[in-house]
């Protein structure tokens, strides 16, 4: 399925936390990241990438665009996704994470804004964020095309010329030679990467020292 | 769902994109051209007829083995958007680390180079080469001057390489806290408990029957050895790779060993891998590299000094020359957090065509390296297979024991299975050593990276080592380590020191594999 990338303006990362955020000792647990589409009309969202990094668990609302002239309200689409299932330990930690529309809870048609909700509830982390954050939408259906009429509608069957003896019957024999004619080129079409073996140049393998980079 | 279709599909994919570069690909293709011959085959359904006459001829089922290997060795498919990197190690501290030991090693590896002024590699002067072909089965009696080398690395140095990795998004203070391991090992990677390695290791259980315990010579064979037996000769008539590795869950019989063992490393010898393993002889004949002498010094100091394994000197030069020189191991890299040291040809030096791995295979041997060989000596006794069955055995599974990665079967995150496995179910114990000065890992740690081979018997270490082809995981040795801690736990309860530490655990040779683990994981109360 193609899809495309939308250009995202991803706002700074706002942490939530009771009291003053220079003066408490604790750690925030739970960071907002916002991420708009400036330049982008309502599109329909497909798909979200990123690069987790500590994030155990992953909350995301969404705002979208309503016809009406009342405000797009906030909805969540995905609620406490799971990124690590030990907060407390490395798993999970610095993986790569699709989202797909089919995993969200509700229609992601005409998708206005993104919030991102992180949740990090072990104190052992220093920080916790998602990084190289991709949104992408449907990409194009391939350009329908129009046949001429006579490949869409095609004449309807004259009375086939009567079969002479011993000869086999000509429709079976061309899909016959169609199906192996598909192997050959599906054989053509493959090929491997695999070495060779050699580890020397032109038979010489003379080395004086490793290289560092 | 969706997205596991498309993961399906990748892995699907990859697979087949590795197995068309393989023998049995080659070999479908000759025996489908073969079959046309066949009355059965009709050309009209080509495709169904030739699947069957596969399905009937025992085609399918090597085919069948080969994907089942696949899948045991590769990782998960990879996420689209990560990096080659990240496969091979997807934490990046840790790449980080592998990276400066790698470039700690290079270092100590170029000035042993330049102080003894011995180059990297050179083509052997044909006089030389026709020399050493003639000794190529006694090379044990060659006793070339190695008072100068020295081993790269020892399993100690690399402890403490470990000892020191943090992860910098971790709170490490200084002041103990809820936060701090009482171990050696201070990242907080994800380890199983008890319960889970219960669950894991299911049939190492009290009810089911073990190679090792229940064919001693006081219990009846009726009971359940000689009902095994049969069981095992009929997996390897039916040859399936996925029956053999559940079977040797249990054991292997001494008898079908090495064949069980073939069976699930899907090493068949064919003529393409005698000739495979001639081209590396010849490949050691021509080029001498300084990796040699590191192997020779390597063998010297430890397997010709070991009363099991000194018989078999002249076969582990000839399995570690080849293996050093054969290019297809390079291929594992792509799943190892190391990655194969650099060089470049004599007078080249930058220019990318002539930059080459150093050693060909871009494996740089460690003191002890070669015990990895030699319990399989007792297998296989024809080079070529016996070189396979290591070579296969490296790029599964012991690789991990020496770099640094997040795997749950690599050796940090087996370190911290064996601590935390200690300080959870043996506290007093644990506290009681950490006081002395005697930290458990530091006596453990080279059981572990040697997969204990040169510490138990023989015969218990191939019990051993069937597990870990059975369980496909090396999580077994940090049991086994904790098990054995456990047994000599009053003991260790009255030692001072680590050295009185070190003189309990220094002799496991009489120790029983296999009543250990199934006490430590079903037996002990908790």
């Amino acid at each position: 399925m193609s899809r495309v990338p939308v250009a995202c303006h991803v706002k700074g990362t706002v942490a939530l936390q009771v009291g003053d955020v220079r003066t408490s000792q604790g750690r925030p647990g739970v960071l907002v990241i916002d991420v708009t589409f400036p330049s982008v009309a309502p599109f329909e969202l497909q798909e979200i990438t990123f690069k987790n990094y500590y994030t155990a668990f992953l909350s995301i609302r969404v705002r979208q665009y309503t016809s009406m002239h009342a405000t797009a309200k906030w909805v969540t689409c995905l609620r406490d996704y799971c990124l690590m299932p030990d907060p407390h330990s490395e798993e999970g930690a610095q993986e790569y994470v699709s989202l797909f529309k089919h995993q969200m809870l509700c229609d992601m048609s005409r998708v206005l804004e993104l919030r991102l909700i992180l949740r990090q509830p072990s104190p052992l982390w220093l920080s916790f964020t998602v990084e190289e954050l991709q949104i992408y939408q449907q990409g194009p259906k391939s350009p329908s095309i129009t046949f001429p009429k006579w490949l869409s509608h095609p004449v309807p069957c004259e009375q086939p010329a009567p079969l002479l003896e011993g000869l086999p019957d000509p429709s079976r024999v061309s899909s016959e030679v169609q199906q192996m004619w598909a192997l050959t080129e599906m054989i053509r079409a493959s090929h491997t990467s695999t070495r060779i073996g050699r580890f020397d140049v032109d038979g010489c393998y003379d080395l004086n020292l490793l290289s560092y980079t | 769902m969706l997205q596991e279709e498309s993961d399906l599909s990748l892995i699907i994919a990859q697979i087949v994109q590795k197995l068309k570069g393989s023998n049995l690909y080659s070999q479908l293709e000759r025996q489908a051209w073969a079959s046309l011959q066949r009355p059965e085959i009709k050309l009209e359904s080509l495709k169904e007829d030739i699947k069957r006459f596969f399905k009937t001829s025992g085609w399918e089922k090597k085919l069948q083995n080969a994907v089942y290997s696949e899948l045991s060795v590769f990782p998960s498919p990879r996420h689209p958007a990560a990096p080659p990197e990240h496969l091979k190690e997807p934490l990046a501290y840790m790449r980080k680390a592998q990276g400066s030991w790698e470039k700690r090693i290079l270092k100590s590896l170029n000035s042993m180079c330049t102080e003894l002024s011995i180059p990297l590699a050179r083509k052997r002067p044909v006089g030389e080469q026709k020399e050493l072909l003639s000794k190529w089965n006694e090379m044990g009696t060659d006793e070339p001057d190695l008072s100068l080398f020295r081993p790269v690395y020892a399993p100690k140095d690399f402890l403490e390489v470990l000892i020191n990795l943090r992860n910098p998004n971790y709170e490490n203070g200084d002041y103990l806290s809820f936060r701090t391991h009482l171990g050696l090992i201070q990242v907080p990677l994800k380890v199983k408990d008890i319960p889970e390695l219960k669950e894991l290791f299911v049939e190492l259980g009290l009810t089911t029957g073990q190679l090792g315990i229940d064919d001693a010579t006081q219990v009846p064979p009726e009971l359940f050895e000689n009902e095994h037996v049969r069981i095992g000769q009929k997996v390897l008539a039916e040859q399936d790779s996925a029956a053999a590795q559940q079977y040797v869950r249990q054991g292997s019989p001494t008898a079908l060993r090495a064949e069980l063992w073939a069976l699930i490393l899907n090493i068949s010898s064919q003529p393409e891998d005698i000739l495979y393993y001639e081209q590396l002889k010849t490949n050691v004949i021509q080029h001498d590299l300084l990796v040699d002498s590191l192997i020779y010094k390597d063998v010297k100091l430890t397997a010709s000094n070991d009363d099991y394994y000194f018989v078999f000197e002249d076969y582990l030069y000839q399995v570690l020359l080849c293996f050093s020189r054969d290019t297809s191991v390079l291929g594992h890299f792509a799943y190892n957090s190391a990655s194969p040291p650099k060089s470049y040809i004599r007078g080249k030096l930058g220019i990318e065509e002539y930059a080459v791995f150093y050693p060909p295979n871009g494996v740089i041997p460690f003191h002890g390296f070669s015990m990895y060989v030699a319990p399989l000596c007792f297998l296989y006794h024809e080079p070529s297979k016996l070189y396979q069955i290591f070579r296969e055995m490296y790029v599964r599974f012991f690789f991990r024991l020496h770099s640094i990665s997040s795997h749950p079967s690599g050796i940090v995150s087996l370190c911290l299975l064996f601590e935390t496995l200690l300080q959870t179910h043996l506290p007093q114990l644990f506290y009681h050593l950490r006081e002395i000065g005697a930290q458990p890992l530091r006596i453990s740690f080279k059981w572990m990276v040697r997969a204990f081979s040169g510490y138990l018997a023989t015969d218990q270490l191939l019990l051993l080592w069937d597990r870990i082809l059975g369980y496909n995981s090396l999580e077994l040795l940090a049991v086994l380590a904790a098990a054995v801690f456990a047994f000599r736990a009053v003991n260790l309860m009255e030692v001072t020191s680590l050295a009185a530490a070190e003189a309990v655990l220094a002799d496991l040779s009489t120790l029983k594999v296999m009543p250990l683990l199934q006490i430590f994981l079903f037996a002990t109360v908790t």
